[in-house]
């Protein structure tokens, strides 16, 4: 195992993970997206450069934006940052 | 007849969730009204308590607690089978062949042919793009079928009528579906980096599909690159000025078309094969953009066809149509 | 180290693959909200992929791209489960979309996306 492949395979852990813990969804698909782009690292580590052109399009590009795009019609980005105002304004 | 008595009185605890509470419970306002300092009171109440059967403060337990501690026995319940199974499929994983082994069980005949072969009989020096487009091509047909049909129900899922769109959102702004008018028109910075990427984009999803028999890429890749840029475009100019070069009818040509030729040329390649003909099809020269014979052609049409369906999703999540 | 341990560490890219699986399902059951689940399916996914690509690697060979026409198979590592992960990959964003498309048309119907939320909903309106 090199040392690259096993902090990619770790951060890839660390990822799933958070996006298990974090609450804001807009987070969690950023983590998402992240984790596609570590994904097609991967790919090219084991030697799968077709996989890594795909993932690298498909994985972080089009899926991340479908979820961006299913958030803003059911107005979770909106929701969330008026939470957050509310939250900051309470703050001071 | 007994058992008759038995099964109404299970009916009515199933759909009820008691034996007829009401007999043994006081409201709250009968409770309060008793005075606890007189003996018989304070009697009844504890009879009140005891006599209820088992079953009537269980089920009285659960509707009020019941929720939550199931939540969290459920929480306990998940973990744990997950972590069960995590534990099964790693013992299984510790008696697999070493990872990176040449011995790998894998690594057969069939492996060998398909990189030995992949010049003399299909033409390209990407042995991925000959394999899934020749050897393994009935397969990817139905990958290619897969796409379109994702379209269509996500079409029948989120496709709104452009009549209707328009009357919808007058009466009801707030509908899923009708933010066409959150798009921001004005945005220097996103327009100006999108005028320098969108051609980026396309030529280099050309190129990837192009290039697919001979190096990393092919009809997927290619596609979705494109398609990523067809979103960009739309992202930083508006819908309208997208629609001006891709719009509803554009989208349904292509991708019909594409479909097709991929059918089409698939069909010809499997009747020939499976007569045993020689299916006289000029491979080119390999390593070169001509090569490949039909993988050329069903890597575009793949290609377009993938575009397409990347805009499409896009365009349904953010408006309801193309 | 005990030989089951070994045995991980010899195999770390299945190991790695197996966890995330198992993360994702623990996603998919934990989460009431329709979006987590959505990602957890998609990493259930990628632990899949993962594995597939890692059985076909062999150490010290290259990409299946045939250079200077020399087609031997000792040379270059397993081009089956490539091909089979870039079908999965295509067929996992359509599943995707269609998963997104649903969860829209859900939202739109009963203004949340808690699955217990809509189950209440739904036999209320059944009743």
């Amino acid at each position: 195992m090199t040392l690259f492949e096993g902090i990619l395979l770790a951060f890839l852990i660390i990822c799933a993970i958070s996006v298990s813990v974090t609450r804001n969804l807009l987070a969690s698909i950023i983590i998402f997206m992240g984790f596609s782009l570590i994904m097609s690292v991967l790919w090219l580590t084991l030697e799968a450069p077709d996989l890594a052109i795909t993932e690298a399009a498909v994985g972080a590009g089009v899926t991340s934006l479908l979820f961006f795009a299913t958030l803003k019609k059911i107005h979770a980005i909106k929701a969330e940052d008026a939470k957050r105002e509310e939250d900051d304004s309470d703050e001071e | 007849m007994r058992s008759d008595g038995f099964l109404k009185s299970l009916v009515s605890f199933v759909e009820n969730g008691s034996f007829r509470e009401e007999d043994y419970t006081l409201s709250p306002a009968q409770k309060d009204a008793l005075d606890t300092d007189i003996p018989e009171n304070r009697w009844l109440l504890s009879v009140q308590h005891s006599e209820k059967p088992v079953s009537a403060r269980l089920i009285n337990w659960f509707s009020h607690k019941g929720v939550e501690v199931f939540n969290n026995l459920y929480r306990i319940a998940s973990v744990f089978i997950c972590v069960t199974l995590i534990g099964i499929l790693l013992s299984v994983v510790s008696f697999l062949p070493s990872f990176g082994s040449a011995e790998n069980p894998a690594v057969n005949e069939v492996v060998e042919r398909y990189v030995s072969k992949a010049i003399q009989e299909t033409g390209t020096t990407n042995a991925v793009a000959g394999m899934i487009s020749a050897y393994r091509g009935f397969d990817t047909l139905g990958e290619a079928h897969v796409l379109f049909v994702a379209a269509c129900s996500v079409i029948v899922l989120l496709r709104v009528d452009p009549s209707e769109r328009k009357r919808g959102r007058r009466l009801n702004p707030d509908r899923v579906g009708g933010d066409m008018d959150y798009e921001p028109n004005s945005d220097l910075i996103l327009r100006k980096t999108a005028k320098l990427l969108v051609p980026l984009a396309f030529i280099f999803g050309l190129y990837v599909i192009l290039n697919g028999t001979s190096s990393p890429g092919g009809g997927f890749s290619g596609g979705a690159i494109m398609g990523a840029g067809l979103i960009l475009h739309s992202v930083a100019f508006g819908f309208k000025r997208t629609e001006r070069f891709f719009g509803d009818e554009m989208y349904h040509v292509i991708k019909t078309a594409c479909l097709t030729v991929y059918a089409l040329l698939m069909a010809y390649f499997i009747y020939m094969g499976a007569n045993g003909w020689d299916d006289h099809v000029w491979l080119g020269n390999p390593g070169g953009i001509i090569s490949g014979g039909l993988i050329l052609p069903i890597n575009i049409a793949v290609g377009f066809e993938v575009a397409c369906t990347m805009y499409c999703f896009y365009a349904l999540f953010r408006k309801g149509g193309l | 180290m005990p030989a089951f341990l070994q045995h991980l560490f010899t195999n770390y890219y299945e190991t790695a693959a197996i966890i995330l699986f198992g993360i994702g399902f623990t996603t998919l059951l934990m989460h009431r909200n329709l979006i987590k689940k959505i990602i957890g399916f998609n990493f259930m996914d990628s632990g899949l992929y993962l594995f597939l690509a890692a059985k076909g690697y062999i150490a010290g060979r290259l990409a299946p791209i045939i250079t200077d026409g020399n087609a031997d198979p000792s040379k270059y590592v397993n081009p089956i489960p490539t091909g089979l992960v870039l079908t999965g990959i295509v067929v996992s964003v359509s599943v995707t979309a269609f998963l997104l498309a649903l969860t829209c048309r859900l939202y739109d119907r009963f203004h949340t996306l808690d699955l217990d939320e809509i189950t209440h909903l739904v036999r209320k309106e059944r009743d």
